[in-house]
């Protein structure tokens, strides 16, 4: 019973004798019926270890268990509250969005507004315009955001809807009271069954993109485009916005999510910050578009290359080379040389990196994530003399896997260092048993293997529900590549603590000064 | 504020909101908002609301979907059968172990619940049909994971719009490997909400738990006994489960199953033998309690565990159907816990006492913790579902004490509004929503997963709940929103 002085919650209420008792008859009355036989238990336990247990796991063709991937809609709604006063709006049912939004609610830890046109049994059998007449109305009324981006479901797209001609008849049924004729509502395709979240960031931006610049070619403008990516560092968008700022030229950054989901408290306005739809309309004219993640905007970087023919291409700002090869790249663009302050932020990133080096060299990492996130990482890791032996990548595009192995191949312990594309985590849980490594790089879905395989997990990727405010930092830039110095670097010490700290037992190496 | 101003105020509120819809969204809105009263004795569902119907396209529903009703919430927390989703990747994902639906077990080896299984979707399947996959799938879970009692298939929207035969698949396989497989067509376009998720999960029991065969966990090794009781519509949110079964046995009944928070499939499918079916949450589960009442009858009682006085009034009401030794045993239950009720009041009550709270929850929270909330002295001025149909709204009519906006399927425009101009002291609510009130610097409670706090369910619950609730009401954070040369302005 609760003692009204110390008051518990399930954390330690559960612990008490009276409802051990409970648990314990609860355990019993289950194993009395046979349902469970705890000493098969231990024996299946322990196979899931070996190598026979791996070798069935990696065979596996059918069945997906614990994922590291979404699906396509998700990088859709991201792109979509990257713009100003823009109002992602999926057609399909309710239920995905609900979905969308909690899981991005939840990692973080911010309102994510979205909507859908609803969707049910009729929708099913006659199509979806009744709907999207409705819904594209509704929106624009209730909530007057300044665009309304519409992205698809499976459901919408296994039924075949044409979504230019019901946003063409929406528009033309309401006569202009709602949804003028000029009122920017781009859409894009984004069936789950085909890619995952970030082809549906790439799908969205280039939807937007496209839609926003039709007719807008004018006059070249010395001015530079960023495209971030499925980018859920806020303090990242921030650090590159930096750097670019740093060089003084004009830049637009295409889809900047940062405001959005970093909202001041106070008030409460649905939008916040976002690209200006003046300036969306306007990169056209821009004389260069870089990109900071390949395999999360390939579609959108062709158009751009192709059809608005801009310089720039891909550059990706995670680690040290990274962040070199983003600055040489605005410095060539520029024809500027590169500014002081960037000098002097990445000889303190270096002198990081020379003091910390010991902790972090040789040891093993496996770590998990969408494609360009781990170019990004990994490349810092062997910056610091480390070992990623398990690269794990779910969704991973073609042409990954072959880059990430060139990346690999550059380390003197290229041998013992692994790419495993298109698998998953229950994957990564048999090579963390046979091939064990140091620590995990990865998201909140790591937080079980860490349980069942006892290797630490260092918490960066997404989604991350369960611990706060990592999302708030930067993984981009030098100041982002200190952030992942710090965290990694400090985990790795965190561990010699918790190996040394038993009192005249292990407490050796259990040291003030490091 | 007098009930009349309370009154005037919500029905004023209601009409202004109404005004930012084009007229035929106002039209269907309005019968989905109401107000209340314990005096109206002319209301056929609370406050006149229409409820359980299509959600207006275009704005932000709370509402999930048919599979997250089913898979989210009935089945998904049985935890030594694996619940694939069956088709894209995504609606497993966002719902994997989102809902701290506790169990105890080895994850992984003999229990499943926080972890996800997809058959993931490509667009060949799309195009040639995915029960070939499916039995594939089924094949390597039995490899992979042999201590599975069995395997349901969680339809996702592709599914049934292509025409896939899981029930087909399901009765070959489970043939196949001897354990029971269960296809449930809950894809997520089925009904207006996640409500009919519910039912078509509770449908799904009963033809393949009830009517299935079972053979391969042999349930006639249970002797029944004269006090067997079934826990029916608790999902061990942090724990709740396990803090109303200890009131149960404490009072002498036994408990043999637990609807589906820490469940096992033979607990399941020795219920058809308990002496009665203790029913919490109503929406999700009354079909079920129903049908065993008509085929095996098993009577079923509603009960509610959220604060002392409805708890008392529920173990009373569920000892009425046992002799006078559990009736007994009953009246020491409550004798035990009432001093310790007493001190968690006599702390609390007088922090909390007459402020105000919106709630806007799921299935049976909007009208059982409104008794909660009272007890420590709060008063709730609006409440709703996100799901409910007319007999929750006619049962909520009972549970309000004073002049109460009902907003059914209310979506997050509606809701800022009503909060906005009714300035209540707390919202209650989900996760969507916590972080639009939090920046107004309004307190508030996550009510679908209890902030990751709990277990609320039962007097050890109420101790907690009471505590959380001060909590966030009377945390210095509240006030740091406006800064200090704000104020002086």
């Amino acid at each position: 019973m609760q003692e009204v002085e110390k008051i518990v919650n399930g954390k330690d209420l559960f612990k008490r004798p009276e409802y051990k008792d409970v648990l314990a008859n609860k355990k019993q009355f289950e194993s009395s019926m046979l349902a469970i036989n705890p000493a098969k238990v231990d024996e299946i336990a322990e196979w899931t270890k070996s190598w026979d247990y791996r070798e069935k796991n990696l065979a596996r063709e059918a069945i997906t268990v614990n994922p590291a991937k979404a699906c396509q809609p998700l990088g859709a709604v991201m792109v979509a509250l990257g713009f100003e006063g823009t109002m992602p709006y999926v057609h399909g049912s309710h239920g995905c969005v609900a979905y969308f939004r909690s899981y991005f609610t939840k990692h973080f830890k911010e309102p994510t507004p979205c909507v859908s046109d609803s969707m049910t049994e009729d929708a099913a059998v006659f199509g979806g315009l009744v709907n999207m007449k409705e819904g594209l109305k509704n929106c624009a009324a209730v909530y007057k955001p300044k665009m309304i981006a519409v992205s698809t479901t499976c459901m919408a797209e296994v039924i075949g809807d044409d979504l230019m001609a019901f946003i063409t008849s929406a528009k033309e049924e309401d006569g202009g009271e709602f949804l003028p004729a000029e009122y920017p509502i781009p859409y894009a395709h984004t069936p789950s069954f085909v890619g995952s979240h970030i082809t549906g960031y790439d799908n969205m931006m280039h939807g937007i993109m496209s839609q926003l610049t039709e007719g807008q070619k004018g006059e070249t403008k010395q001015r530079i485009n960023i495209i971030p990516g499925f980018e859920t560092y806020i303090g990242s968008l921030r650090s590159v916005k930096s750097i670019v700022e740093a060089f003084g030229t004009d830049y637009i950054m295409l889809g900047d999510h940062s405001d959005q989901w970093d909202m001041p408290a106070g008030n409460y306005e649905m939008f916040s910050g976002g690209t200006k739809l003046e300036d969306a309309k306007d990169c056209i004219n821009s004389s260069a578009t870089i990109s900071l993640q390949k395999y999360a905007t390939s579609k959108t970087m062709k158009m751009v290359e192709k059809r608005w023919k801009h310089k720039g291409g891909f550059s990706n700002p995670v680690g040290l080379k990274g962040t070199d090869e983003f600055v040489m790249k605005l410095a060539e663009l520029t024809g500027t040389e590169v500014p002081q302050k960037l000098k002097t932020e990445r000889g303190r990133l270096v002198d990081a990196m020379q003091d910390s080096y010991p902790y972090m060299h040789g040891k093993k990492f496996a770590i998990w994530g969408d494609p360009d996130f781990l170019l990004g990482v990994v490349s810092f890791l062997l910056e610091m003399g480390a070992e990623p032996t398990h690269v794990l990548c779910h969704n991973a595009p073609n042409g990954w896997e072959a880059e990430m192995r060139e990346l690999l191949d550059t380390s003197p312990a290229k041998d013992s260092l692994n790419v495993w594309a298109g698998k998953d985590l229950w994957h990564m849980r048999s090579l963390l048993f046979t091939e064990p490594v140091d620590f995990m790089i990865g998201n909140s879905y790591g937080k079980e293997l860490m349980r069942d395989t006892g290797t630490p997990l260092i918490y960066i990727g997404f989604p991350i529900f369960d611990r706060h405010h990592l999302h708030r930092y930067s993984i981009s830039g030098y100041d982002g590549a200190l952030n992942l110095l710090t965290w990694i670097t400090n985990k790795v010490l965190d561990q010699l603590d918790e190996e040394t700290k038993d009192i005249a037992t292990t407490d050796y190496f259990f040291d003030l000064v490091r | 504020m007098g009930p009349e101003t309370l009154e005037a105020k919500q029905k004023a509120a209601i009409e202004e909101i109404l005004k930012a819809y084009p007229e035929k969204a106002a039209k269907n809105r309005e019968k989905h908002l109401g107000v209340g009263s314990p005096n109206d004795e002319n209301q056929k569902t609370c406050g006149d609301v229409r409820s359980n119907k299509k959600t207006v396209p275009g704005v932000m529903s709370q509402r999930g979907c048919a599979y997250a009703g089913s898979k989210g919430v009935v089945w998904g927390p049985v935890k030594d059968m694996i619940h694939i989703s069956h088709g894209p990747i995504g609606c497993g994902q966002y719902s994997r172990a989102g809902r701290r639906n506790y169990y105890i077990g080895v994850t992984g080896v003999d229990t499943f619940v926080t972890m996800n299984f997809c058959s993931d979707f490509q667009e060949n399947n799309i195009v040639f049909g995915g029960d070939k996959k499916l039995g594939q799938c089924i094949d390597e879970i039995e490899t992979l994971f042999p201590l599975n009692n069995g395997i349901t298939v969680q339809s996702e929207c592709p599914i049934g719009l292509i025409g896939d035969d899981i029930a087909a698949v399901a009765k070959t396989k489970a043939k196949e490997i001897g354990k029971t497989i269960v296809p449930v067509n809950c894809e997520g376009f089925r009904g207006v909400s996640q409500s009919l998720g519910h039912h078509i999960a509770n449908d799904a029991v009963r033809d393949y738990i009830f009517e299935g065969d079972l053979s391969h966990i042999q349930t006639n090794d249970v002797t029944p006994t004269e006090y067997d009781v079934a826990i029916i519509g608790d999902y061990n949110i942090g724990g709740d489960t396990w803090s109303s079964r200890i009131l149960l046995e404490e009072m002498g009944l036994r408990v043999v199953a637990q609807w589906s928070g820490d469940a096992t499939l033979k607990e399941m499918a020795l219920t058809p033998k308990v002496k009665l079916n203790l029913l919490h949450c109503y929406r999700s589960m009354n079909y079920i309690s129903r049908h065993m009442e008509k085929e095996f009858g098993i009577p079923w009682v509603e009960y509610n565990f959220f604060g002392p006085s409805q708890t008392i009034k529920s173990l009373r009401k569920i000892a009425s159907f046992f002799d006078e030794s559990i009736q007994k045993k009953c009246e020491e239950v409550i004798a035990k816990y009432q001093p310790m009720i007493d001190a968690v009041i006599a702390k609390y009550k007088p922090r909390l006492e007459g402020k105000q709270v919106m709630l806007f929850v799921g299935g049976l929270r909007p009208r059982h913790v409104i008794g909660a909330y009272e007890d420590l002295g709060m008063e709730v001025i609006g409440t709703g579902y996100e799901f409910a149909h007319d007999d929750d709204y006619k049962r909520t009519k009972e549970e309000i004490f004073r002049s109460t906006v009902i907003y059914d399927d209310v979506n997050e425009y509606e809701l800022e509004a009503f909060v906005k101009k009714l300035q209540p002291d707390l919202v209650a609510s989900g996760i969507k929503e916590k972080y639009v009130f939090q920046k107004m610097g309004l307190p508030y409670r996550q009510m679908h997963s209890w902030d990751y706090s709990g277990p609320y369910h039962g007097y050890d619950g109420f101790a907690i709940f009471a505590q959380d609730m001060d909590l966030a009401i009377n945390s210095p954070v509240w006030a740091h929103s406006k800064a200090p040369w704000e104020k002086e302005g």
